[in-house]
């Protein structure tokens, strides 16, 4: 707030101490009418969000047999393999974040200081793999890494390996597979959030005799943090649902929990074995989602904001 | 609207004159099957000859299995006729009540594996999951049972498995501890995972879709494989250094059922009727490697001989293999899926 709105606000004080009653009023009315032309809005997002998420919590309470349980839920425990795809899922995921970040965050830098012109014509590089199917990518990649692909063909043949590396059908193949597709994810919010670093901060702190090292690290890291994060979460998010990917990278060892949804939904005759699975993945989002609010601020997540 | 005004009809005059209605043109049915070449094979072979029998229009849709009839039967939108599911899974809905009965004083199932005659789901068609492996690396020696499969001393290689079928990796995994073909069911599903234990350690893909199994293979990512007979075939026509046999092949059906609440149950059992008669089973072949469900199609004279020793369910290749019980999986495969899981699945 600045100071001449805080004196302006101290001249109005005692008028508004005289017609509180219908300013309080006033501000009522507004509210609801906020309220009413915001309701299409609302009634859709109760619609199509959570009338559905609560029902898939719902069916998630029931047995085969329609009785009420946590059989759903108890399966979890009793059978092991339900933890390590959950593991994996995580392990994935935030291997995958890793590597977009690492990957992503020098190319948005290098693409927020290019002249506009060469920025845009990177950018189109950036956007383009959007425009082909994840399934089709992820084939290329299996041609590109599998044993006797390119990268392994390549490798022998010029004697820098002697035994092919295993690229694909492992950890490895996911990783690299999914980093490609979420890259952009990454790469598009963190360069429009560099776009709007004020040069001028810079300067001033070159000025001030920083060295470029410290210029960046002390003033712009700070500033492009906010669109990191949203990138960060926004990928992160994305790779906890995966399943082409992990689905035909993985060699049907690395098990996702999108994977193992669609394996319960078929194997069992109840809705809920599958919904408490989505009821699980929800929960632990949310929760993660909760923390990073909290470690990097309001701004990161977009939820729950206080303004 | 007209089309129910038209059951209506069809089911008075049926009542009042109590003789078959001729279907008329107008009359349409919902078939879903698996898509993809075999779909294409079963349109030729079934459902043009069938439509153009009956006189009725066969519309087509694919599935993805159980769930799919599932979800149409329990929120009551039905928009199948007839679909295509694989056997065990027909045990499993039949079960959960998912199906129509079927008539068989109007389909008549002489030459049908008794196994695969239900009340409310027939077969139509078998698959045979074989071990394949490349002959650019073994040779004409490669492994030839499940018991070479397991021998990674003998054999070395890299090696595929199903991992999404569980029942089917299952029964290869008791042929390769030594059980003799008759003897496989009822499975021992302890000593197969035990089995499955063994390899598991060189096993470097756990396949989940048949085109994923034949890529493996083709590209040399394995060297040897669990695969369904189709895809096999394909591979070797296509020129693929591939060998595979029938030897300890897993027979497994497919079935098809009419899904409850179907509009059209009346066309539909007349249309399955002609889909598992002998003389369009027959058919089946003739594009496809999957093998009739009937074994009576053998005897039309329509597959030439040298056609024969290559389908899964002539007689002569049904004795060199392990024919899927799915009434012993409906009851065990939850259960025997989640321990493959467990074990697979790190």
């Amino acid at each position: 707030m600045s100071l001449a709105s805080a004196s302006l606000d101290r001249a109005v004080e005692p008028d508004r101490a005289l017609n509180a009653d219908s300013l309080n009023a006033d501000a009522r009315r507004e509210a609801r009418g906020m309220l009413a032309l915001l309701s299409p809005g609302l009634f859709l997002v109760f619609a199509v969000i959570i009338v559905p998420i609560g029902w898939l919590f719902w069916l998630s309470l029931f047995d085969e047999s329609g009785q009420l349980s946590a059989a759903n839920y108890a399966r979890f425990f009793e059978q092991a393999s339900y933890i390590k795809t959950f593991v994996t899922t995580f392990k994935v995921a935030f291997t995958v974040t890793g590597a977009c970040v690492l990957l992503g965050y020098p190319l948005a830098y290098m693409l927020s200081q290019l002249p506009r012109r060469a920025a845009s014509i990177c950018l189109i590089f950036v956007i383009l793999p959007f425009w082909t199917s994840v399934l089709v990518r992820t084939y290329a990649w299996l041609v590109i890494l599998q044993r006797k692909g390119l990268v392994n063909t390549w490798l022998m043949d010029l004697g820098v390996i002697g035994q092919p590396l295993p690229l694909a059908n492992n950890f490895a193949g996911v990783v690299i597979g999914m980093t490609h597709i979420m890259l952009p994810f990454l790469v598009l919010p963190l360069y429009a959030s560099m776009k709007t670093i004020d040069v001028d901060c810079l300067r001033a702190g070159m000025n001030l005799g920083a060295s470029p090292a410290a210029t960046f690290w002390q003033i712009f890291f700070p500033l492009s943090l906010p669109g990191l994060a949203s990138g960060l979460v926004i990928v992160f998010v994305l790779c906890l649902g995966f399943f082409v990917t992990p689905a035909l990278m993985g060699g049907g060892k690395v098990i996702m929990w999108a994977m193992r949804m669609e394996q319960t939904t078929s194997l069992y005759s109840n809705w809920g074995a599958g919904a408490a699975l989505g009821v699980v993945l929800l929960a632990v989002t949310l929760a993660l989602l909760g923390l990073f609010q909290w470690l990097l601020g309001t701004r990161a997540t977009g939820v729950w904001s206080r303004r | 609207m007209t089309k129910r005004l038209c059951i209506h009809g069809l089911a008075i005059a049926g009542l009042l004159a109590s003789a078959a209605v001729p279907a008329s043109a107008a009359d349409t049915i919902t078939v879903a099957s698996w898509g993809g070449t075999y779909q294409e094979a079963q349109t030729k072979a079934f459902f043009d000859p069938t439509a153009k029998d009956l006189g009725i229009t066969i519309k087509q849709d694919t599935t993805n299995g159980l769930d799919d009839v599932r979800l149409q039967v329990t929120g009551n939108a039905v928009k199948w006729d007839i679909t295509e599911l694989g056997a065990d899974e027909c045990a499993r809905g039949s079960k959960e009540g998912l199906f129509e009965k079927l008539d068989y004083n109007v389909i008549d199932k002489t030459g049908i594996n008794p196994k695969l005659v239900h009340d409310d789901w027939v077969g139509i068609s078998y698959t045979s999951v074989v071990l394949i492996y490349r002959t650019d690396v073994f040779g004409d020696k490669g492994p030839k049972t499940w018991a070479d499969f397991w021998d990674v001393e003998k054999f070395p290689g890299r090696r595929a498995l199903s991992g999404s079928q569980a029942t089917e990796t299952l029964s290869v995994a008791a042929l390769a501890k030594g059980i003799p073909i008759d003897k496989v069911y009822p499975v021992d599903i302890d000593g197969a995972l035990q089995s499955v234990d063994k390899i598991k350690g060189h096993i470097d893909a756990w396949w989940t879709s048949g085109a994923q199994a034949m890529q493996l293979v083709k590209d040399g990512e394995v060297d040897m494989a669990s695969i369904w007979n189709g895809r096999a075939g394909t591979l070797k026509k296509s020129g693929a250094p591939v060998s595979f046999s029938f030897d300890q092949g897993v027979l497994t059906a497919d079935c098809m059922v009419i899904p409850k609440g179907s509009k059209n149950k009346d066309i539909a059992m007349k249309a399955l009727a002609k889909f598992v008669s002998p003389d369009l089973q027959a058919n089946l072949p003739l594009y496809v490697d999957n093998g009739p469900a009937n074994e009576k199609a053998f005897e039309t004279g329509k597959i030439p001989p040298e056609r024969i020793k290559d389908i899964n369910s002539a007689p002569e290749n049904v004795k060199k293999q392990v024919l899927q019980d799915p009434a012993f999986w409906r009851d065990t495969l939850v259960e025997a899926t989640e321990k493959f899981n467990n074990l697979i699945q790190q």
